[in-house]
């Protein structure tokens, strides 16, 4: 058991800084999903964590120590890497056996212990193997299982489906959690895979550029976005990000989308007036009869059946696209004209020049039916 | 194999044929001088037909050189034992000294390591003759000169370099992370040097080494000029062959032949390691 603390890490490559006084907290026991687009930092802090390499300034506490300044092999945590990083010349069992090995452990608890987690990853029937004779997934599995078996308080987890096909990746992100949870473990997690981070993290930390964006819950980030920029990131189909000016009338606060006045649920005053972005998720609108309240115009361009969902491309009769996203089974319109409404209690109003989101943390939980 | 017809195996085969007779064509020429006497080499026509003999070998290995003008001694198996001694031990201490500089050198960027380095690179610049002089006469104040110790040494001119700049290619070429991971699992840089790091370099050192072992072994003007005759190899031993009643081509053949064994046995062997570290590159992360 192991918490980690983060404290003002800043580390320069050459001139350039990689991270930039970043401070993070991790709690005992807590799935932390760093989560961010390639060149964030996200790997860099990683290996700070891991002691491979050093940070130029700042404090890395694990389980309340300072360890800024011990050596990798005294840190005790377990790393999993994006490529695996398996020793070519070993066959899979001493792979895995390595943190057992280091620990001194009698070859009786190094074949036990190297066995069970074999079995809970279900590559049992591989371990004689060396890597170069393991299929891409029976990698990552062994790679994953040297950084679990030594049962590591902290465990630090690269990417690691990064290089593993779809079926398996959507598998094991269904069977980590649950793994994960059963360790105990504290977990720094990075992906660029938001539906890995929201399936994983119980918080996510949001990178760009050496800096956290944004920490919080999957639920905070996907309904409260710092910015347009994280907005756009998580979702799939993306959220619909249109030019509007808000105004208000004896209602509150209202948007115009094709001349039609949209209003919107939730404190929004302060963006009254500024140019705006309104950020509407596929899933907040939906197709509805003509005439009802804020029906707003559209014609059908394409329609993209997902199976759970399906995906229709409408254009305003301002010539802007959006997506609508609805349950398969929900009736819409598939061609022509129709009409479509928007959830005014998810919208999300961005600022225009800066691209931050402006006002109201009193956005509705829609999961839970409470205020986040 | 794709199909092809018989006419073009047979051209195929011919063409091979004539590229391994144009290569293989002195040394198997120098085979048979080894076996004739030195007038039916000289004989003119040369003939592919003759009445072998031994006698080059048993002169060599006897060290008893008959020759028109009577019997010469000559210390051939004795050089050839210098040569062994001396390549063996000179790569032996370049693998020492190069391999741990080669991994400091490949994984850590140090003030300096670049112009340090390249200095050593520098060695294989210099002509052997311009370092030479100066060298003669340190040697000389030093007591190293006509020494295995001292030769040892100056070998290092040569074996050193080449060991440091090839290996150090093949630590590079190793994923930092493989051995971050190592050290992560609990282990401590000299282990992770020991089982991670020299494996996975093996061929590579295993080619350096050859290589600095042929070079070592081909030698002729350091231990030409800081070498006495009990401690030549036979580099410079076969100059005893150009004897005052002519060149004997017989033994010089025999000579040529036991002294490209060695090296040439060496090479053979580590064939296999050699390819093997060609394939192992293809092993990604």
């Amino acid at each position: 058991m192991a918490s980690l603390e983060l404290r003002n890490i800043v580390k320069r490559y050459k001139s350039q800084t990689v991270l930039d006084n970043l401070s993070l907290t991790v709690a005992d026991g807590e799935t932390l999903v760093l989560f961010g687009p390639s060149g964030a930092g996200k790997t860099v802090l990683l290996r700070l964590v891991a002691g491979v390499i050093d940070p130029d300034e700042g404090k890395i506490l694990i389980g309340g120590e300072d360890m800024t300044d011990v050596d990798a092999e005294f840190r005790g945590v377990g790393m999993a890497f994006q490529n695996f990083a398996l020793f070519p010349h070993m066959t899979a069992f001493d792979n895995i056996a390595t943190p057992l090995q280091a620990k001194h452990s009698s070859q009786g608890t190094i074949k036990a212990g190297v066995e069970s987690v074999g079995k809970l990853l279900k590559i049992g029937h591989v371990l004689s193997h060396k890597p170069r004779a393991l299929s891409n997934g029976q990698k990552q599995r062994t790679a994953l299982a040297r950084a679990l078996v030594g049962s590591p308080p902290l465990l630090l987890l690269d990417d690691p489906l990064r290089n593993v096909d779809a079926k398996l990746r959507f598998e094991m992100r269904l069977e980590l959690p649950r793994l994960l949870a059963d360790r105990g473990a504290t977990v720094v997690y990075v992906t660029q895979d938001y539906k890995e981070a929201m399936a994983l993290g119980d918080r996510i930390a949001v990178m760009s550029q050496g800096v956290v964006k944004q920490l919080g819950t999957p639920e905070q980030i996907y309904r409260e976005p710092a910015n347009v920029e994280i907005a756009r990131l998580f979702g799939d189909p993306t959220i619909n990000l249109l030019d509007v000016k808000p105004s208000r009338d004896a209602k509150g606060v209202y948007v115009g989308l094709s001349n039609v006045q949209v209003h919107l649920a939730g404190a929004h005053e302060a963006a009254v007036g500024r140019d705006c972005v309104i950020g509407l998720r596929p899933e907040a609108l939906a197709f509805v009869d003509e005439g009802t309240s804020g029906a707003i115009p559209v014609t059908v361009e394409a329609e993209t059946p997902l199976n759970e969902k399906i995906v229709t491309l409408v254009r305003t009769v301002r010539g802007r696209e959006i997506l609508v996203s609805r349950p398969s089974g929900i009736p819409g319109q598939s061609e022509g004209r129709a009409h479509i409404a928007v959830d005014s209690k998810s919208a999300l109003l961005f600022d225009r020049a800066s691209g931050e989101r402006i006002g109201s943390k009193n956005v509705v939980n829609l999961r839970s039916g409470e205020a986040a | 194999m794709e199909h092809t017809s018989l006419l073009e195996r047979i051209l195929r085969g011919i063409a091979l044929a004539l590229v391994v007779i144009f290569f293989m064509f002195p040394i198997v020429w120098i085979l048979m001088m080894s076996f004739q006497t030195n007038e039916t080499i000289l004989r003119i026509p040369p003939q592919l037909v003759f009445e072998p003999t031994l006698a080059n070998y048993t002169a060599l290995i006897t060290g008893k050189l008959m020759t028109a003008a009577g019997t010469l001694d000559i210390a051939f198996m004795r050089n050839l034992w210098n040569s062994v001694f001396l390549s063996v031990t000179s790569v032996a201490v370049a693998l020492l000294l190069g391999v741990p500089a080669a991994y400091a050198f490949a994984r850590h960027k140090f003030r300096g390591s670049e112009d340090i380095a390249f200095t050593l690179l520098s060695f294989r610049f210099a002509p052997a003759l311009l370092v030479l002089l100066p060298l003669t006469l340190y040697f000389q104040k030093l007591g190293l000169a006509n020494t295995y110790i001292g030769l040892i040494w100056v070998y290092q001119l040569i074996c050193l370099p080449l060991i440091l700049w090839i290996v150090r290619g093949y630590f590079e070429d190793i994923p930092a992370d493989i051995e971050y991971a190592y050290r992560i699992a609990g282990h401590s840089w000299f282990a992770t040097f020991r089982k991670i790091a020299l494996p996975l370099a093996g061929p590579g050192i295993a080619a350096a080494g050859l290589l600095a072992f042929i070079f070592a072994w081909n030698n002729f003007v350091f231990a030409l000029v800081l070498a006495s005759a009990d401690k030549q190899p036979v580099t410079v031993g076969a100059l005893a062959f150009i004897t005052s009643s002519g060149i004997q081509y017989g033994q010089i053949s025999a000579a040529i032949v036991l002294s490209i064994t060695p090296t040439l046995a060496l090479a053979l062997y580590a064939q296999r390691y050699l390819v093997e570290g060609l394939s192992l590159g293809a092993v990604k992360g």
